[in-house]
C-alpha cells in the first residue's frame, strides 16, 4: 500500500518517520484511555459529574492530539522553527491575556476560556519555547556574531516571569530544567554548570524561605509526620496494595479517595488496579520514547535538530520522572501530569505538538538534504 | 586572509563577544560536545528512571503494608483455643464465633457521617472514642469487640466505607463461676491470662499461634481433672458455710490421693470468667494455691508421722501434758489442758500444742525442717496453674520455730501443698505432684516420691479415722463413708499479733479411711460464732460440719460405695496393717 516507487508526502513520511517510536506513543495513548477509564469515573461522580464526563473529554482531546501529532511530524526542520515562533508568540500572548481576565482558581491564574474550551497557555508555550531556544543555541554555535545567547536567555526570563506570575511552579521548574539541559548540550563549560546549579539550590532556597506551600512540602517530604501526607501516603499505599499484578480493573481504592486520581496519581490508581508490572511497562515506554529520541538526537548531524530533540525529549522524560517520582515519594508533592495518560485538554493538544516535533526532528533524513542545509547556511556566512 | 582564518570567522568578531563567548563555551569543539553531552544526559535519564524502576520493586516485593495489617488483624482474632472439658467430657470452655467492628481510618472517606452512623445503630459507642480512633493515621482500629449479628447486619446495611467486620473467636465458659479459678480467663484477643487458659498459651498454644497454625482447625480439647458436679457440689456448701458463718472468704478442695488429680477447687469469692470485670479484685484470689496460710494443727499430722516414720515414737509413747509448755519467754497452752502424761493418739484427738510440740522437740531442729521439707512444705509448689505463692518459712530455724510450728504456727504455705503432704501421709507413703490435668495412677506413680514408710501411713489413717469417731472430727462422720479427718484452727496474724478473735478454720478429711481414695479440704476464713455453735468459732463447730455436708454430697458422685456397720479404726486398720506385716 505505502509503496517506495512513489515518493507522495505520505510515503516519504512513513518511511522516514522512526516508526517504533511512533508505535510506542501511540501505546501510550491508548493505556492512556484504559487508566482514564479506571480513574476518571469516581472523580467526576464526586464532583457531581457524569461518571463519563472526564473519559469522554479524554478520548475527545485524543482525536486532535494524535492528527496534531501526526501533523506536525510532517513538517521540515525550517516548518517547525517558524511554526514554533508563531505558537510561542500566540501562547505567550495568551498568557498574559490570562494573567490580565483568567478567573482566579485555588490562587493562581493559569485557566483562560476560549470559544468555551479551557486552555492553559502555559502548556502549549513549553514545546515552542524548546523549539526557539534550541535554534538559538545553535545559531550561537554558526553565527557567532548574533547574541544568540543573551536572546535565549532574554527569551527564558520573559517566560519565567510570565509563568511566576501565574503562578505557575512546577511549568516554572520544568522550562528552568529544560533550558539549563540545552545551554549544557550547547556545549557550556563546566564551570558554568557548577554556577547554573548553585542559582538553582538557590533559588529553590529562596522558594522554601518566601513561598510558605513549597516549605510547607519539602518539609513533609523529609519528615512525614510534620503535616498532612495524605495524598502521597494514599499513593505509596496503592503500590503496595497493588502488588504485582494489582487487585484488577476496578478494585482500586485510593482513586476514590485522592482529589487528583485522574490527574497527578494517575500512576498511582494504575499500580493498584493494574499492578506494578504495568507501572514498570509505562516506565519503560517513557523511557524508550526518551533514550531513543535522545540517541536520534545524538547521531544527527545538524545542530539544530540536535539541540531541539534533545530538549523536547528532556521536557517529555522530566515531565514522566517527575510524576512518577512523586507518586513514588521519591521526591517531594509536585502536581506534574504524566505524559497522554493523565487527564488534561490542552495539556494532551500541547504534548501531541512537542512528539510531533520530536517525530519529525528524528525524521531520517538524505544526507544530500542536510548538506543543502548546511549549504544554504555556508552561503549566508560572511567570509 | 590565511586558512585559518578562514576557518574560524573568530578573529573577525569584535574582543568583547569573542571574550563572553570564550567565557561560555570554551574553546573545544562544540559539535563533539554537544554529542557527549547528550550521551551524559542519556545516562542520566537512564539512572533516573533505574531509579523510579528499582522503588516500584521494591513495593511490589516488600508489599503489601495493607496485607501485613490485616495479618495482625488476623492473628488477633485467629486465636482459636481448644475446647476445655472436665474429666468426664462436660465442657468447661469453648469457642464460639462473634463479629467485630473494625475501621480502616484511611479508606473513610467522611468520619463525621461514619461516626453519627455507628453511634446511632451502637448506642454503648462512645462518640469521643469513637472520633479518636478513627482520626488516628492508623490503616486497621478496632471499634467494637464482638457484637450480635443483628448489629453487624445493621451496620452491614448501613454501607459505609472503610468499616468492617472480622469474625472473632468468643471463648464462652458455660459453666460459669464454677470452676473460675481454675480454668482461669481470657483477654479480649482470646489469650489466656489466668488459670489453666494461660497455661494452655505457656505451653505451645501461643507458639503455635505464631507459627500460623491453630487458626481454626479443630483441635484436641484439653481434658482436666476436676469433675463438674463435685465442684458444683464443694462450691454450693461452700456458698451456704460461707453466708451461714459469715466468713470472709471459704475455700475448698478435693483431690485424689492416688494420683495427685485436682478433683475439685472452690475459693470464694470467686468470679464469672465470662465478665472478667472482677477477676482482679484482689479479694478474690485463689487462696489455694495464691495464698499462704499458717494450717494450724493440721500440721500435727506432719507432727506424728515424722516421729512415726522415724521409728523413735509409736503410738502409745506417752508425752508429759501436765501443765504449760515453758519456752524462754513463751508459754505453750493447750485448749482442754489434761493434766496428766498423754499417749500420741490422745495427742493428735485432743489436738495438744504441749503434746505436739514435745514430740517435734524429741526428733530436734534439723530432723524436723529436713522431714517437712521432704514433704514439699518448705519450697513453692509449682503447678499447671500459672499462679503460685511461695511457703513463708523462717530465716532463722531455731527450738522455739519447732515448737510451734509443729503444731502450724511459723510456717505458712498454700493449702494446695498441705494437701498434697496429707495425700503423702495417707496413700501409702508417696509424695505426688497434684496436678490439674486428668492422670491415671501409673502416671501418678512415675512422678511419685517415696517419703514414709507404709507402715507409718497405716497409722496415719488410723489417728485420722480415730480423730473422727472421738476426737474434734466426729461432726464430719458421714455414716458410711469411714472418714478421718484433721481439725485445725489458726489464729490469724493482725499486726504482728496472733488474733483470738479472728481465725482461719480448716478441716482436712480422707475417705474412706481404711482405703482413702479422696481427700477434701475445707477452710473458712474468720468465721463468726453463732448461737448453735454456743460461742464456738474452732474448726469443729463449722469447717468440719461443712466438711460432712460435701462429703455426703461428693462421695456418692465419686463412685464410693458406702458401707455401714464397720468396725472402728482400732481393729479395722490398725489391726489388719498388723496382721499384714
Amino acid at each position: 500500500m505505502i509503496s517506495r516507487e512513489q515518493r507522495t508526502p505520505f510515503s516519504q513520511w512513513w518511511w522516514t518517520v522512526d516508526r517504533l517510536q511512533l508505535a510506542a506513543l501511540v501505546t501510550l495513548m491508548l493505556a492512556g484511555i484504559i487508566l482514564s477509564l479506571a480513574a476518571s469515573p469516581p472523580v467526576a461522580a464526586r464532583i457531581g459529574l457524569d461518571p463519563f464526563h472526564f473519559f469522554n473529554r479524554h478520548v475527545l482531546f485524543l482525536l486532535p492530539s494524535f492528527t496534531v501529532m501526526v501533523a506536525v511530524s510532517f513538517l521540515s526542520p525550517r516548518q517547525i522553527r517558524r511554526s514554533a515562533l508563531i505558537v510561542f508568540a500566540l501562547s505567550v500572548a495568551l498568557i498574559v491575556a490570562t494573567l490580565v481576565i483568567g478567573p482566579e482558581v485555588k490562587g493562581a491564574r493559569r485557566w483562560i476560556t476560549i470559544l468555551g474550551v479551557n486552555i492553559q497557555a502555559s502548556e502549549a508555550a513549553k514545546p515552542a519555547f524548546v523549539v526557539l531556544v534550541s535554534w538559538l543555541f545553535s545559531e550561537s554555535a554558526r553565527r557567532p556574531e548574533m547574541p544568540a545567547t543573551s536572546m535565549a536567555l532574554v527569551l527564558l526570563l520573559s517566560l519565567v516571569a510570565l509563568l511566576v506570575a501565574e503562578p505557575d511552579f512546577g511549568q516554572t521548574m520544568l522550562i528552568l530544567i529544560v533550558w539549563g539541559s540545552l545551554f549544557f548540550i550547547a556545549g557550556m563549560r563546566i564551570i558554568w554548570v557548577f554556577g547554573l546549579a548553585g542559582a538553582a539550590s538557590a533559588g529553590l532556597f529562596a522558594a522554601y524561605l518566601l513561598v510558605p506551600h513549597v516549605a510547607g512540602r519539602i518539609k513533609r517530604f523529609m519528615d512525614p509526620a510534620s503535616g498532612d501526607t495524605f495524598q502521597v501516603d494514599m499513593a505509596t499505599e496503592s503500590f503496595s496494595h497493588g502488588g504485582w499484578f494489582g487487585q484488577g480493573p476496578g478494585e482500586g481504592t485510593v482513586k476514590r479517595i485522592l482529589p487528583d486520581s485522574h490527574t497527578d496519581f494517575v500512576y498511582a490508581v494504575a499500580a493498584e488496579e493494574f499492578g506494578i508490572i504495568l507501572c514498570l511497562v509505562l516506565l519503560a515506554l517513557f523511557a524508550f520514547i526518551v533514550l531513543r529520541t535522545l540517541s536520534r538526537a545524538y547521531a544527527s548531524d545538524d545542530l539544530f535538530t540536535r539541540f531541539a530533540a534533545s530538549g523536547l525529549a528532556i521536557l517529555f522524560g522530566v515531565q514522566a520522572a517527575i510524576n512518577m517520582a512523586v507518586n513514588l515519594h521519591l521526591m517531594p508533592a509536585k502536581g506534574m501530569t504524566l505524559p497522554f495518560i493523565s487527564y488534561g485538554g490542552s495539556s494532551m493538544v500541547s504534548l501531541a505538538y512537542g512528539v510531533g516535533m520530536m517525530l519529525a526532528l528524528t525524521r531520517l533524513r538524505s544526507s544530500i538534504e542536510v548538506q543543502s542545509i548546511d549549504a544554504a547556511y555556508g552561503a549566508r556566512q560572511p567570509a | 586572509m590565511t586558512d585559518a582564518a578562514l576557518a574560524t570567522p573568530a578573529p573577525t568578531l569584535p574582543l568583547r563577544q569573542r571574550l563572553v563567548r570564550g567565557l561560555l563555551y570554551g574553546r573545544k569543539d562544540r559539535s563533539a560536545k554537544a554529542r557527549a553531552r547528550i550521551g551524559f544526559i542519556m545516562l542520566i535519564f537512564a539512572a533516573v528512571y533505574a531509579v523510579i524502576a528499582a522503588r516500584l520493586v521494591t513495593y511490589a516485593v516488600v508489599g503489601d503494608s495493607h496485607g501485613m495489617r490485616r495479618g495482625v488483624a488476623q492473628d488477633a482474632t485467629a486465636t482459636a483455643r481448644p475446647d476445655i472439658v472436665d474429666r468426664n467430657g462436660e465442657i468447661l470452655a469453648t469457642d464460639v464465633k462473634a463479629p467485630s467492628l473494625y475501621g480502616e481510618p484511611r479508606r473513610i472517606i467522611d468520619t463525621d457521617e461514619a461516626i453519627e452512623l455507628l453511634t446511632a445503630t451502637l448506642p454503648d459507642l462512645e462518640t469521643g472514642e469513637v472520633r479518636q480512633r478513627l482520626s488516628a493515621r492508623k490503616g486497621f482500629v478496632w471499634l467494637k469487640r464482638e457484637i450480635t449479628p443483628q448489629q453487624q447486619q445493621d451496620i452491614h446495611r448501613l454501607g459505609i466505607p472503610g468499616i468492617g467486620f472480622l469474625r472473632e473467636n468468643k471463648r464462652v465458659y458455660p459453666s460459669g463461676p464454677e470452676v473460675a479459678h481454675l480454668i482461669g480467663l481470657v483477654n479480649i484477643d482470646n489469650q489466656g491470662i489466668a488459670g489453666i487458659e494461660k497455661w494452655l498459651d505457656n505451653n505451645g498454644l501461643a507458639d503455635l499461634h505464631r507459627a500460623g497454625f491453630a487458626s481454626d482447625r479443630q483441635q484436641q480439647p484439653v481434658e482436666l481433672s476436676v469433675d463438674l458436679r463435685v465442684e458444683h457440689a464443694l462450691r454450693d456448701e461452700l456458698l451456704r458455710a460461707r453466708e451461714k458463718f459469715h466468713a470472709k472468704a471459704a475455700s475448698g478442695l478435693v483431690s485424689n490421693v492416688h494420683t495427685g488429680e485436682i478433683v475439685a477447687m472452690v475459693s470464694l469469692p470467686d468470679f464469672d470468667p465470662n465478665n472478667p470485670k472482677e477477676a482482679h479484685d484482689p479479694d478474690r484470689i485463689n487462696r489455694l494455691t495464691t495464698g499462704v496460710y499458717e494450717m494450724g494443727s493440721t500440721f500435727k499430722a506432719f507432727t506424728l508421722a515424722m516421729a512415726l516414720d522415724s521409728g523413735k515414737a509409736n503410738l502409745n509413747s506417752m508425752y508429759d501434758d501436765r501443765g504449760p509448755l515453758h519456752y524462754g519467754k513463751f508459754t505453750i497452752h493447750d485448749d482442754e489442758p489434761k493434766g496428766r502424761f498423754i499417749n500420741m493418739k490422745e495427742v493428735f484427738t485432743f489436738s495438744s500444742n504441749i503434746g505436739a510440740a514435745r514430740i517435734a522437740l524429741g526428733q530436734g531442729v534439723e530432723a524436723h525442717k529436713a522431714f517437712l521439707a521432704k514433704m514439699g512444705q518448705l519450697q513453692r509448689l509449682r503447678t499447671e496453674l500459672p499462679e503460685s505463692a511461695a511457703p513463708l518459712v523462717p530465716h532463722r530455724w531455731g527450738e522455739l520455730n519447732t515448737v510451734t510450728i509443729a503444731f502450724g504456727h511459723g510456717v505458712a504455705v498454700a493449702p494446695l501443698q498441705a494437701v498434697m503432704g496429707i495425700d503423702a501421709l495417707v496413700n501409702g507413703g508417696y509424695l505426688i505432684p497434684p496436678t490439674f490435668l486428668k492422670r491415671t495412677e501409673a502416671e501418678a506413680m512415675a512422678v511419685a516420691k517415696r517419703v514414709i514408710k507404709p507402715d507409718t501411713s497405716d497409722k496415719m489413717r488410723f489417728l485420722l479415722r480415730l480423730n473422727a469417731e472421738i476426737g474434734t472430727a466426729r461432726k464430719a462422720d458421714v455414716p458410711g463413708y469411714y472418714v478421718g479427718g484433721k481439725t485445725g484452727t489458726a489464729e490469724k496474724v493482725i499486726n504482728g499479733r496472733y488474733a483470738k478473735k479472728r481465725v482461719l478454720t480448716a478441716f482436712t478429711a480422707i475417705f474412706p479411711a481404711d482405703a482413702p481414695k479422696y481427700q477434701l479440704l475445707v477452710m473458712l476464713d474468720e468465721p463468726q460464732s453463732l448461737p448453735e455453735t454456743h460461742g464456738f468459732i474452732t474448726s469443729g463447730w463449722n469447717a468440719v460440719p461443712t466438711g460432712g455436708k460435701v462429703i455426703a454430697r461428693i462421695a456418692p458422685l465419686l463412685g464410693i460405695e458406702p458401707r455401714f456397720d464397720l468396725p472402728p479404726a482400732e481393729r479395722l486398720i490398725l489391726a489388719a496393717s498388723k496382721e499384714s506385716r
